[in-house]
C-alpha cells in the first residue's frame, strides 16, 4: 500500500510523463493487427465451399475503407491512455457502430449485384476488431461500476441498436442473414421453443427446487442424501441423459391413459424438459440450503423472541435473507439451461439447436451462427439481467441491515 | 464399519467399470431387455476400452493445459503489476461462462476443422474458468499474518508465491480442477457431434439407431468416469488441506 502510493507521488513528480494503459496497450495490438494484418470479409462463390478472404481496403468502397480505419485508430489511441473511462466507453461503442455499419456494405459492396448464390461473411480481422472493442466496453463498465439498473440500461440500449440495424436491412447482404431469410419462420418458432424449454424447466425447478431445499435445511437427515443424489445427476453427460429419458417417457406415453393427449412423448419436447429440470434441480436446492443456512443465528432467535411462527419466519425472515444466494442459483440454472437446450435439436426438441446441427451437417457455417449467436446473447441478457437483479436486492438486504 | 461403506462401494464401481470396458459381452444379457430383438445391446462399431482411453487423454489434456494457463493468470492479475487487470479478468469469466459448450465446438469447427482439436478449445475454454475462480480465491484469501510473518523473514515476493501463496492455495486449486475435470468429462461427449473420438459417440450412435442400450452404456461409463475421479480428487484436496494446515 504505502509502496503503491509512493511510486504515484514518484510518477506524479515525474511531471508530463504520458501514463500508459496496460490492457490499452494490449487493444492497441489487436486493434492494428485485426485491422491491417487480418482479412475483414471473406467472399464465397456459395454458401459451403471456402471463400477468397478480403483486407478491409478490398472490401470496402476507398473512403468507407479509410473511414472505418481512422475510427478504428482514434478509439484504439482513446484505450491507449489513461483518460476517463466514459471516454473509453464513448470510443468503444463508436467503433463497435462503425464496425457493424462497415460489415454491411462491405457485403453489399463485395456481392456481384444480381448473383444470388454469393456469400459474404465476416473474417478473422472483423471478429478479432469486435473482440478487442467489447474488450475496451467491458473494461470500462468494470471500472465505471455502474449502479445494476445502468447496466441493464446498457443492455437494452445494446439490444436497440443491434435491432435498428436488423430492421434497417443493412446487414440483408450478410450470409448469416441469407440464412435467415430463408427460414424466417422456423427460426422464430424454434426461437419460441428455446425460451419455452429453458424458461419452462427453470420454473418447474424453482416450483420443485425451493421447497426441497427448505425441507433439506429443516430436515439434516435428509440434506446429504437429496444433494448427493442431485451431484450424480449432474455427471451423466447431456446428450446421454436426453436420450436415456426417451425410454421411460415412451414408454409413460404408451401406458398411462392420458399422457399422449397432453404432449408426452418418448423423442421431442418431454424428455428434453425432463432433461432440463433435472439439471436444474442442483443449484436450485443447494443455492436454497447454503442461502438458508446463512441467515444469522441472532436473526433467528429475535423473530422467535417476538413471537413469530415457523411459518412467519420463513417467509419474513429467513426467505428474504436468502434470497441473493437463491438467485444466484437461479441466474447459474437460467444460464445453464439457455445453453443446454441447444442439445435438444439432437432429440427432435427443436430450439436453437436445430440450426446448430443442420449448419455442422452440412458444413454450412453461417447456419451454425444463426444458431450460436442467438444462443449466446440470449444467455448474456440472462445473465446480465439477473445479476442486476442480485446486487438490488442484496442491496436492499444490506441497507435494511445497517439501519 | 459404516465410514467404510463409501469407499467399498467405490472399488466395487471400479471394478464393475474396468470388467465392463474389458469384456463388454459378459454384460451382454443386462441389457438386452433394452433393445429390439435384432439390435447389438454391445456397441458393436468400436472398442469401448479405446473410446474410453481417447476420451480420458482429450480430458486430462485439456484440462492439463487449463490448470497451467489459470494459475499463471491468476497468479498475474494478483501481483502488483496486473493488479488493474484483476475486476476485468472477473468480468471475462463470467461473460464467458454464458458461451454454450456447443456454439464454442461449432465455430471452432472452421477455424481448427473437424475432429479432437474443436473438442479441446471448448473443453479448455470452459475448464479455465473454475479453476481461475478458484487459484484468485485460494491467493486472495490467506491469513494476513502468514503473509506479514513471511514479509519480515525478509522473503522476496518471488520466494513467497512459492513458498507460501501456492502451497497455501493448494486445496482451493484442487478443488477447481475437480470442477473442472467433471464438467470436462461430460461436455467431452458433445464432441462426438464434431466427430471427435470421444464416449459421445457411443451416445450418439444410440439415439441414432434408436438404441437405448447404447446411450445408456456410453452415458453410465462417463458418469462412472466423473465420480471415480472426484472422489480421487476431493481425497487428494482433503490430504493437502491436512497436510497445509498441519505447517
Amino acid at each position: 500500500m504505502g509502496r503503491a502510493r509512493l511510486l504515484s507521488i514518484a510518477r506524479q513528480g515525474s511531471g508530463l510523463r504520458i501514463r500508459f494503459d496496460k490492457l490499452g496497450i494490449v487493444i492497441a495490438l489487436l486493434v492494428a493487427y485485426g485491422a491491417l494484418g487480418a482479412s475483414f470479409a471473406v467472399l464465397k462463390p456459395n454458401r459451403i465451399v471456402q471463400g477468397e478472404a478480403k483486407m478491409i481496403l478490398a472490401a470496402l468502397p476507398a473512403w468507407a475503407g479509410w473511414g472505418l480505419i481512422v475510427v478504428l485508430f482514434l478509439a484504439a489511441a482513446a484505450s491507449l491512455f489513461r483518460t476517463s473511462s466514459w471516454l473509453k466507453l464513448v470510443a468503444a461503442f463508436a467503433a463497435l457502430v462503425t464496425l457493424a455499419l462497415a460489415i454491411g456494405s462491405a457485403a453489399s459492396f463485395l456481392a456481384p449485384a444480381g448473383n444470388t448464390y454469393a456469400r459474404v461473411s465476416p473474417a478473422s480481422g472483423f471478429w478479432l476488431l469486435l473482440f478487442a472493442f467489447m474488450l475496451l466496453a467491458a473494461d470500462a463498465i468494470t471500472r465505471l461500476r455502474p449502479p445494476p439498473w445502468m447496466r441493464v440500461l446498457f443492455l437494452v440500449l445494446t439490444a436497440g441498436g443491434v435491432g435498428a440495424i436488423l430492421l434497417s436491412g443493412s446487414w440483408n447482404g450478410l450470409s448469416i442473414m441469407k440464412e435467415y431469410a430463408g427460414r424466417a419462420d422456423v427460426f422464430w418458432s424454434e426461437a419460441g421453443q428455446h425460451v419455452r424449454l429453458a424458461l419452462g424447466s427453470l420454473i418447474v425447478a424453482a416450483a420443485a427446487g425451493l421447497p426441497l431445499g427448505i425441507l433439506c435445511h429443516r430436515v439434516a437427515a435428509l440434506r446429504a442424501g437429496v444433494l448427493n443424489t442431485l451431484n450424480l445427476i449432474q455427471t451423466i453427460p447431456s446428450i446421454a441423459l436426453f436420450g436415456i429419458l426417451i425410454g421411460p417417457l415412451a414408454w409413460i406415453a404408451a401406458t398411462v391413459p392420458g399422457a399422449a393427449e397432453i404432449g408426452i412423448r418418448g423423442i421431442g419436447t418431454a424428455p428434453a424438459f425432463v432433461a432440463l429440470f433435472l439439471y436444474s434441480l442442483l443449484p436450485a436446492v443447494a443455492n436454497t440450503v447454503v442461502g438458508l443456512a446463512g441467515v444469522p443465528r441472532e436473526a433467528n432467535e429475535a423473530a422467535r423472541g417476538i413471537g413469530m411462527t415457523d411459518r412467519q419466519r420463513l417467509f419474513q425472515i429467513e426467505f428474504p435473507m436468502a434470497l441473493p444466494v437463491i438467485l444466484t442459483g437461479i441466474r447459474i440454472v437460467l444460464v445453464q439451461n439457455i445453453g443446454l437446450a441447444t442439445i435438444a435439436a439432437l432429440i427432435g426438441g427443436g430450439g436453437f439447436g436445430v440450426f446448430v446441427f443442420q449448419g455442422i451437417g452440412q458444413t454450412a457455417m453461417d447456419l451454425v451462427l444463426l444458431g450460436a449467436v442467438p444462443t449466446v446473447a440470449l444467455a448474456f441478457a440472462a445473465a446480465v439481467i439477473l445479476d442486476a437483479l442480485i446486487e438490488m436486492n442484496s442491496r436492499v438486504l444490506i441497507g435494511a441491515r445497517s439501519a | 464399519m459404516r465410514a467404510w461403506l463409501p469407499t467399498i462401494l467405490r472399488g466395487l464401481l471400479l471394478l464393475v467399470l474396468i470388467a465392463f470396458l474389458v469384456t463388454p459381452g459378459s454384460f451382454e444379457p443386462l441389457l438386452r431387455p433394452l433393445v429390439q430383438p435384432n439390435a447389438p445391446a454391445i456397441y458393436n462399431q468400436g472398442s469401448l476400452l479405446a473410446l474410453t482411453l481417447l476420451h480420458l487423454r482429450t480430458v486430462f489434456i485439456a484440462t492439463l493445459v487449463a490448470t497451467v494457463i489459470a494459475v499463471l493468470l491468476a497468479i498475474l492479475v494478483t501481483r502488483s503489476f496486473g493488479a488493474e487487470f484483476l475486476q476485468l479478468s472477473r468480468s471475462l469469466v463470467n461473460i464467458g461462462q454464458t458461451f454454450p459448450p456447443v456454439a464454442v465446438l461449432a465455430l471452432a469447427v472452421p477455424a481448427v476443422g473437424f475432429g479432437e482439436k474443436p473438442t479441446l478449445i471448448a473443453l479448455f475454454l470452459y475448464g479455465l474458468l473454475p479453476i481461475f475462480e478458484n487459484t484468485l480465491t485460494g491467493l486472495t484469501n490467506l491469513p494476513r499474518s502468514v503473509m506479514e510473518a513471511a514479509r519480515g523473514a525478509g522473503m522476496t515476493d518471488f520466494q513467497r508465491l512459492l513458498q507460501i501463496e501456492l502451497p497455501l492455495s493448494l486445496p482451493v486449486i484442487v478443488a477447481g480442477i475437480r470442477l473442472s475435470m467433471v464438467i470436462s468429462l461430460s461436455t467431452a461427449t458433445i464432441g462426438s457431434t464434431v466427430a471427435a473420438k470421444t464416449l459421445g459417440e457411443v451416445i450418439i450412435a444410440g439415439l441414432q439407431s434408436n438404441n437405448l442400450a447404447f446411450i445408456l452404456q456410453g452415458g453410465l461409463i462417463v458418469g462412472a468416469l466423473a465420480v471415480l475421479i472426484y472422489d480421487g480428487l476431493s481425497a487428494a484436496e482433503a490430504m493437502l488441506t491436512r497436510r497445509a494446515g498441519s505447517t
